[in-house]
């Protein structure tokens, strides 16, 4: 009987004591107030809501009293096709980007590595970063000109140099959409991406080089066993934050790109949350497709992030 | 180490070329032809220079009331938005890098976790809905007050002062608000520098919060107007809350020179400042990339 009584009046008494710390340290407390606030609010109360993905929710009732209904929601979205597409679509989608679109800032990387002329470099670098600045609005509103059919340079330039017959879709087609999202997306961003890489390649320690040399390495085995094995914790973490992401298909650009006509190989779970959720709001629907779309990437980070710590401590926590 | 110029440097110099040719390029043609009549676009070719250089279609995007209400919008959500979490962040992430903060670790986590896991889209409109912020500035700002991921750069940067300039001032007699304003923040500026403009190139280029939380067309912003002059005139099925008819008449958004020029009036301040800004950033993201 002592013992309850005891924790009780530690409890007490601990709490005393943490309130006095932050007594102690107001300043900082009010400092932080604004950022805490923001995140019970911002962040915390839409996770809350997620029970919405549990409930029928009705408008007029608000989330809490809107009746549950268990895990219909989500038997519903397994059942359509569309949800399964946008499915699919999300991982071969971000699959090939990963395929693709990560080796890319490291082959650039390396090639400007080689490059011995300072000035052409630096102009290429400048150049390649440039699309990075850049909203996808912007840059779908150029590429739907650049690759349209009928007006779209490429074409032009496809038909009258490389004699393709046929004017090719890349926006509107279900053939080369997926193409065209992946050429995009390595466009807007590989030069970008290549900078954390070419400060690694200048981090190496300049004797290893020069040791190669003395062994008479060429440039080709230089890079092959100096460069490329000094780079490789950092691709090993890239390569598993990206992998982490999985489920990250690029809403922004594939929003921006795409159309009806290509639902079908580039609806991806994004466009369909936004679609249903705020397009015909079925906001239960929505949250339901949502809340499992975030599960299997936050079960992927932290997978992910257990596989890099176990390879070689290079995890993110 | 002096080598020949081999097979291999040539393919790496022409594959580097045709790839920032292949940028440069792109925006060199959509250039000429926001600057040609709309029988060139429309007959397609390669423009490298305007053909019958004309005004016509800057002329139409600036007459356009959506293109100058939209440039006042960006602005002020640009400079409102990016002070105010600066200021906020910087707070917070100050408060953080004190070991002596109560239950530190605690609150770190809670706002570390919520870069892994959100509520998503559906419950975060639905609150800003409920909290009555549709159709105000706020809706652009205040949903993305505080990002953990500046928070903890700014926290981890903090940490790297020197303690003791703040305790010496501490002795002299200076309050905890007083040294964070006058002392600290003077000394952080390089991470403040870079987060700042991380944070006004994203309220630049936002355009995601505005389609969803904006229907009233005063406040849209050049991205949301730019999406609708670009975008929306080949794809009318993906955009909802829309009177698009308004926008349509005021620009013939049909006429791929109009839709040029637009994108070349709402991208050239981001153009002018890329050369001056771009080493921030690259900075920037050497310090991003340091482990929390």
């Amino acid at each position: 009987m002592q013992l309850p009584d005891r924790t009780l009046r530690q409890n007490k008494h601990k709490f005393i004591s943490d309130f006095r710390l932050y007594k102690k340290h107001a300043a900082l407390v009010l400092l932080f107030l604004p950022t805490i606030v923001y995140f019970i609010i911002f962040k915390y109360i839409p996770i809350s809501g997620l029970a919405m993905a549990f409930k029928d929710y009705k408008i007029g009732l608000g989330i809490w009293a809107s009746p549950w209904v268990g895990l219909d929601n989500f038997k519903f979205a397994f059942s359509t096709a569309t949800f399964t597409r946008a499915f699919t679509n999300t991982i071969i989608i971000s699959g090939l980007k990963i395929l693709t679109g990560f080796p890319a800032p490291i082959i650039l990387a390396l090639m400007l590595n080689e490059v011995r002329h300072m000035k052409y470099k630096r102009t290429v670098q400048t150049i390649s970063y440039l699309p990075h600045f850049l909203s996808w609005v912007i840059v779908a509103g150029l590429f739907s000109q650049l690759l349209s059919p009928t007006t779209g340079v490429v074409n032009y330039i496809l038909q009258h140099y490389f004699g393709v017959e046929k004017a090719i879709y890349f926006l509107g087609s279900n053939d080369w959409f997926r193409f065209t999202l992946i050429t995009t997306d390595i466009w807007k961003g590989v030069g970008w991406g290549s900078i954390l890489y070419i400060a690694s390649i200048a981090g190496i320690d300049p004797t290893m080089y020069e040791a190669a040399v003395c062994d008479g390495a060429n440039r080709f085995q230089r890079l092959w066993y100096v460069t490329l094995p000094c780079l490789l914790p950092t691709i090993t973490i890239m390569l598993i934050l990206r992998v982490g992401n999985v489920m990250v298909a690029g809403f922004d650009q594939v929003f921006n790109m795409y159309n009806a006509a290509v639902y079908k190989t580039g609806d991806i779970i994004d466009t369909f949350v936004y679609r249903y959720g705020i397009g015909q709001m079925k906001y239960s629907l929505s949250t339901a497709v949502g809340l499992f779309q975030n599960l299997i990437g936050f079960i992927m980070v932290v997978g992910m992030n257990f596989v890099a710590n176990k390879i070689n401590g290079s995890g993110i926590w | 180490m002096k080598e020949k110029f081999s097979a291999a440097d040539v393919i790496i110099y022409l594959v580097l070329g045709l790839f920032a040719l292949s940028i440069f390029f792109a925006f060199e043609h959509l250039l000429s032809i926001s600057f040609s009549p709309s029988y060139v676009a429309t007959k397609g070719g390669i423009h490298l220079l305007p053909v019958d250089a004309t005004l016509d279609n800057y002329k139409k995007v600036l007459e356009s009331k959506y293109i100058w209400q939209g440039y006042k919008n960006t602005l002020i959500r640009t400079i409102f938005g990016t002070s105010l979490q600066l200021t906020v962040t910087a707070m917070g992430a100050y408060a953080l890098s004190k070991r002596f903060f109560p239950h530190r670790s605690f609150w770190t986590f809670l706002i570390v976790f919520t870069m892994f896991f959100s509520g998503g889209l559906i419950p975060t409109y639905i609150l800003v809905r409920d909290l009555g912020l549709m159709n105000t500035y706020a809706s652009m700002i205040l949903p993305g007050l505080v990002s953990a991921f500046n928070l903890v750069i700014m926290r981890n940067y903090f940490m790297s002062l020197p303690e003791e300039v703040e305790e010496s001032c501490m002795i002299d007699g200076a309050g905890r608000f007083r040294i964070f304003f006058q002392i600290v923040l003077p000394l952080s500026k390089p991470i403040l520098a870079t987060v700042a403009l991380w944070l006004a190139v994203d309220h630049w280029n936002a355009w995601f919060d505005v389609l969803i939380y904006i229907s009233n067309d005063k406040l849209f912003t050049l991205q949301i107007v730019l999406r609708r002059i670009i975008i929306t005139g080949t794809q009318q099925m993906i955009d909802l809350n829309i009177s698009s008819e308004t926008l349509a008449n005021e620009v013939q958004a049909s006429a791929e020179g109009v839709k040029a020029a637009a994108i070349f009036v709402a991208t050239i301040p981001i153009l002018a400042a890329y050369p001056f800004i771009q080493r921030y950033f690259v900075k920037g993201i050497m310090i991003g990339s340091l482990k929390g």
